[in-house]
């Protein structure tokens, strides 16, 4: 099939960037939206112009490192997906595909479609952790933790740190990213100690980067590739709330 | 920087390593011995030693954190936008320990003795013991650190069986195994960042190594950003930067993965351990065409139910449903009756690839074979077909466009983890006094071949408990150390820009993807799965070739400032060509098969690998000249496991 | 947000029962509206407790509408380039407009319903009638526009407490684990109750059940 690209283009953090069209041909429906824009860049370098610059690793789904806007929606349309597992089976021939980066103030544009997710680390820094040096665990059987909870902790455990709450949120909220470390460390017996800390310093964290609030629209867990459940946001804000006039 | 090798194929023999520092006495004491034999530092002088640690997967990241926790100065470096997203997380199956919860007669002496007969006699017995016996801690660990293992009703954890044991000792978080424990890591080293005990260089990518004095004393790294070339300096330098399975172009491996922080370090004096040692998955999907950047892993679970077949005819291309029962050829189960559909990975492999090269194979371009659930779902109904490998199928859709419910899945063999490595010591020490390795970087614990579950067991032992005690013995002497000498910070930066420019002034007309494609294609069928004297010479005179053909011709667009990606391709590229030589070259000297190493010249009547332990029980160190690779023989006794034949007829 | 929010939802409960007593006739009707001004006397001098009850809900709205607003500027700070596709919402789709425009749309409708039902100014009985009377005449079929302005806005007031409800219990953190479902279906019951509660007067009014 033919596609028509028009793909967002900076040269770097200090360019304004515009919107560039490209065309393709030959894309084949077995292709992963990522492979595609390898046809792409190749075609591109031999002819003497810089390739489209995108962040991606792994290519299994996992690594959370790709993540691009297609047509609107943060890793496309295909639900629970991420881009690089996103096919091109999913196009038409003749389709026009908008491809853009996660738009967020504290996801600054470095190159094209590569943006800087630094601010994710830093609210994991903040406490998303348990304190626990090598070498002092008590055994592991010494910590019952009924199922029920583990699987929900891990549930929230899953997420990718991709940042598309983020890019889908209309706020540009971080709500999602940061409520899903706090409820998979805050559902298990492990993170109780610091629960009430933890959730007071993460929150506080993810609105000094800048961040948008949550206003709850839950466009975030529809385009989430894990799928973490927007109820990760109510049990952020009870931590949040127990913690605050704790401390 | 081209041509390692004068004559192609050729190398020369060297002194044999005669010490690995293993502490003598009986094998269960020898970690305790050492850990009480280390020199230990002085909790203020700590922060005054400065460590490098290249890589934030398991290994890496558990590293950093742990020396950050013991208060040393680390500085930690990772080419991805965040030390998260290290290849670590993208294992699925799980991660074994000797715990023994199951009551079903585990132990460390167990787990160490399937781990030495897994890695069919090619490991070394002290090494592996030890991972055995610290096995039990990274459980603790990563549960108190919050990692959501699976739990049974009664709030313990769950446990399932694993290839190559009896025992169900396979610790496992649905089959994210790998993401929790390295977000444990992550966590972990996060936390050290905030306490200001570890500086985090993300976007930083290793290009060499800074000896001094005869002693790693630091790296210069390419910020990736602002594509400025800067050096930091250390007391070590730990290096764990994953394997080097993307020399085959198509793998598992994230396409990330690179082997130029161990090149480097390989060309200014480490030793590189048993490079041709590759473990080759069975169970991957297919190549779907000339496109295929990456190739993705099935779990080796879906084994347990689905039968693998191909048609019994050459070149029958009917829709697998129209193929009668008797025009298919259920090979597994015909060769092997008594384990089936579940021999160990490297047969199952090799025997998906004789089939193919038959002319047998389905799907484009005859390399795949069905494994099919048809049974399994009349057997058990979909339902609870469902249940056990829903996930599982639900991405081999995603990718394929094909509901395995209905048309069997289609599957080959691909390229997954390298037990080769930098050579180690007991001490994870290589032969660049201060340079230490760990994780699937090192010549590893796995021998020749790795069992299921173990490289995360690996990954975390060397990081959490083993480097930690090591390196403080290492850096207890760092007082003496000289200052490190300017020259040789200013060469290796000169090597570095130079290497860059060289690439940005060909100007020629193939991208690097394109030559890498060409070097991954030549290594798959020349130094794969099956690996011939013939096929071997064959590589080692075509590589030297396509290597003049890179340098030449290779197209390198943009500048060295700033992002650029196909910069960045192309250096990784310059250096998998090198070690390809070296890895045929290994191959080539070791003409037993072994492990995940197959010479089709020697194997018994039945066509299973046979050893030549008179003349290969040994690892094979490799050390750089400009003369080509020198080797020296690491002579592997066993005094605890009798080495035997693997059978599985 | 949630917390004036609530302080308003539990007034709008307050108001629409109030509404509802017109059903039991003018006296009833009046006489509710009267209680209003002379509740706590003579204990307190008259419409102490209206005037309280007045001020609790302008500062609610205030810091309601503040809180939007900031809400809305750190957004757009949050985001200062915005996306060149159009953006297709993933999620039910209508929750910030109707949370932003929405708001926009009901505060207008509560200054138009306060100079209608409360001031009488563009009433057609005037100030000067009983409430009862300004009901009547302010529903009359004549006046169907009317009546269809406040269906169309209490449509629009019944979406945004689906939304805005079931917001708050989030942002409470009461909608997690098991109670994230009840709770999101409780929004909506609350937000049907009051649509179908507002609505039944002026509709009555219309179609002449109520004269």
């Amino acid at each position: 099939m033919n596609l028509t690209l028009k793909i967002w283009r900076q040269d770097g953090p200090e360019d304004r960037g515009r919107m560039v069209t490209y065309q393709v041909e030959d894309v084949s429906p077995d292709m992963s939206f990522l492979e595609m824009l390898d046809v792409l860049n190749e075609r591109l370098t031999l002819a003497g112009e810089e390739p489209v610059a995108f962040d991606h690793d792994c290519r299994e789904g996992i690594c959370g490192m790709c993540g691009m806007v297609i047509n609107g929606v943060a890793h496309g349309e295909q639900r629970a997906t991420t881009t690089c597992q996103l096919h091109m089976r999913h196009f038409k021939d003749g389709d026009t595909v908008t491809i853009e980066p996660w738009r967020a103030a504290p996801f600054p544009v470095i190159k094209d479609l590569v943006v800087d997710r630094s601010a994710f680390d830093r609210i994991i820094q903040a406490g998303g952790f348990i304190s626990v040096p090598a070498g002092s665990a008590p055994d592991a059987h010494s910590i019952p933790v009924p199922k029920n909870a583990a699987d929900a902790a891990f549930d929230a455990a899953t997420c990718i740190g991709c940042g598309a709450c983020v890019a889908a949120c209309p706020n540009g909220s971080a709500s999602l990213f940061t409520a899903a470390k706090i409820t998979h460390l805050g559902l298990l017996p492990q993170g109780q100690p610091e629960r009430a800390s933890r959730a007071k310093a993460m929150v506080e964290q993810m609105d000094a980067e800048g961040f948008g609030g949550c206003t709850n629209t839950g466009e975030c867990t529809a385009v989430c590739p894990k799928g973490i459940p927007l109820d990760a946001i109510a049990q952020m804000n009870a931590d949040y709330l127990k913690a605050s006039p704790t401390s | 920087m081209s041509g390692i090798l004068r004559r192609a194929g050729e190398w020369r023999v060297g002194a044999p390593i005669a010490d690995t520092k293993a502490p003598a006495g009986p094998i269960e004491e020898r970690w305790d011995t050492r850990r009480f034999e280390a020199k230990l530092v002085n909790p203020a002088n700590k922060r005054k030693l400065n460590v490098i640690v290249v890589g934030t997967g398991l290994a890496g990241g558990s590293a950093a954190a742990t020396l950050g926790e013991l208060g040393y100065n680390v500085k930690s470096f990772c080419y991805q936008d965040s030390p998260r997203r290290a290849h670590s997380i993208a294992a699925q199956g799980g991660i074994n320990a000797a715990k023994n919860y199951r009551g079903d007669g585990d132990s460390v002496f167990r787990l160490f003795y399937d781990t030495v007969k897994g890695g069919d006699f090619r490991s070394r017995e002290s090494n592996v013991y030890r991972l055995a016996q610290v096995s039990v801690n990274i459980i603790d660990q990563a549960v108190a650190q919050g990692v959501p293992f699976a739990r049974e009703y009664g709030g313990l954890l769950d446990t399932r069986s694993f290839g190559g044991a009896q025992v169900s000792r396979t610790f496992y978080a649905r089959g994210q195994t790998g993401q929790q424990l390295l977000l444990g890591a992550y966590q972990a080293l996060e936390r050290q960042v905030a306490a200001g005990t570890v500086e985090m260089h993300t976007r930083h990518e290793m290009l060499e190594l800074i000896v001094s004095g005869g002693r790693a004393r630091g790296v210069v790294v390419r910020d990736m950003v602002t594509g400025e070339i800067e050096t930091h300096l250390a007391d070590a330098v730990v290096l764990a930067t994953g394997g080097y399975g993307n020399v085959f172009y198509l793998s598992t491996n994230a396409k990330g993965c690179n082997t130029t922080a161990i090149w480097r370090a390989h060309r200014r004096g480490a030793y590189f351990g048993n490079p041709c040692y590759t473990q080759i998955h069975p169970t991957c999907i297919p190549v779907s065409g000339d496109y295929q950047s990456k190739l993705t892993l099935m779990s080796e679970s879906l084994r347990n139910d689905g039968r693998v077949w191909v048609p019994l005819r050459k070149g029958d291309d009917r829709p697998p449903a129209q193929i009668p029962e008797d025009e298919r050829d259920y090979y597994l189960e015909r060769i092997y009756p008594s384990f089936g559909n579940l021999v160990p990975r490297d047969i199952a492999s090799r025997a998906a690839k004789n089939v193919c090269d038959e002319g047998r194979g389905v799907g484009p371009g005859g390399l795949g074979v069905y494994l099919d659930f048809a049974d399994a779902i009349a057997r058990l109904g979909r339902e609870a077909v469902e249940k056990k490998y829903g996930n599982l199928f639900e991405m081999y859709e995603r990718i394929t466009g094909e509901n395995p419910y209905e048309v069997p899945m289609r599957i080959y063999p691909a390229v997954h983890y390298t037990m080769g490595g930098l050579w180690v010591d007991y001490d994870l020490q290589s032969t660049i006094p201060g340079l230490f390795v760990i994780g699937e970087a090192n010549f590893s614990d796995h021998g020749a071949n790795r069992l299921g579950a173990s490289a995360l067991m690996q990954g975390l032992a060397d990081g959490y408990f083993v480097l930690p005690t090591t390196i403080g013995d290492y850096l207890a002497g760092a007082t003496a150390f000289d200052q490190v000498d300017q020259d040789a910070v200013d060469e290796a930066v000169d090597r570095v820009k130079e290497k860059i420019s060289r690439l940005l002034a060909v100007n020629g007309t193939r991208t690097a993807d394109s030559f890498h494609r060409e070097l991954g294609r030549l290594m798959w069928d020349h130094c794969g799965m099956e690996r011939t004297e013939e096929s071997l010479r064959k590589a080692l005179e075509r590589i030297p070739e396509l290597r003049e053909e890179f340098w030449n011709n290779v197209k390198v667009p943009g500048d060295s400032e700033g992002l650029n990606q196909a910069l960045e391709r192309a250096g990784r590229v310059a250096d998998f060509f090198e070690l390809a030589e070296l890895m045929c070259v290994d191959a080539l000297h070791r003409s037993e098969s072994c492990g995940g190493h197959f010479r089709a010249e020697s194997q018994d009547a039945d066509g299973e690998a046979l050893r030549d332990d008179d003349n290969f029980a040994y690892v094979a160190a490799w050390e750089w000249t400009p003369d080509g690779p020198v080797l020296h023989k690491e002579e592997l006794d066993y005094e605890y496991v009798k080495m035997t034949q693997r059978s599985y007829k | 947000m949630a917390v004036t929010g609530a302080v308003l939802v539990l007034f709008l409960i307050g108001h629409m029962l109030g509404n509802l007593k017109i059903f039991l006739g003018a006296d009833s009707f009046n006489g509710y509206a009267e209680w209003l001004r002379t509740a706590g006397e003579p204990a307190l001098p008259g419409r102490t407790m209206l005037t309280i009850t007045e001020i609790v809900l302008v500062v609610a709205v205030v810091l309601h509408m503040w809180s939007a607003v900031s809400l809305a500027r750190r957004a757009a700070r949050a985001r200062p380039v915005k996306y060149a596709a159009r953006r297709r919402s993933q999620a039910s789709g209508y929750a910030t407009h109707v949370m932003r425009y929405g708001g926009i749309v009901i505060a207008l409708f509560v200054v138009w319903h306060l100079l209608d039902m409360t001031l009488g100014v563009v009433n057609p009985e005037g100030h000067a009638a009983t409430p009862y009377d300004r009901m009547v005449a302010g529903f009359a079929p004549s006046r169907w526009w009317v009546t269809a302005f406040y269906v169309i806005a209490l449509v629009m007031v019944g979406l945004h407490l689906r939304h805005g409800v079931w917001s708050a219990f989030q942002t409470l953190g009461l909608a997690r684990g098991r109670s994230h479902r009840p709770l999101r279906a409780l929004a909506g019951v609350v937000a049907l109750v009051l649509v179908v509660g507002f609505l039944a007067a002026p509709v009555a009014v219309m179609i002449g059940v109520i004269k």
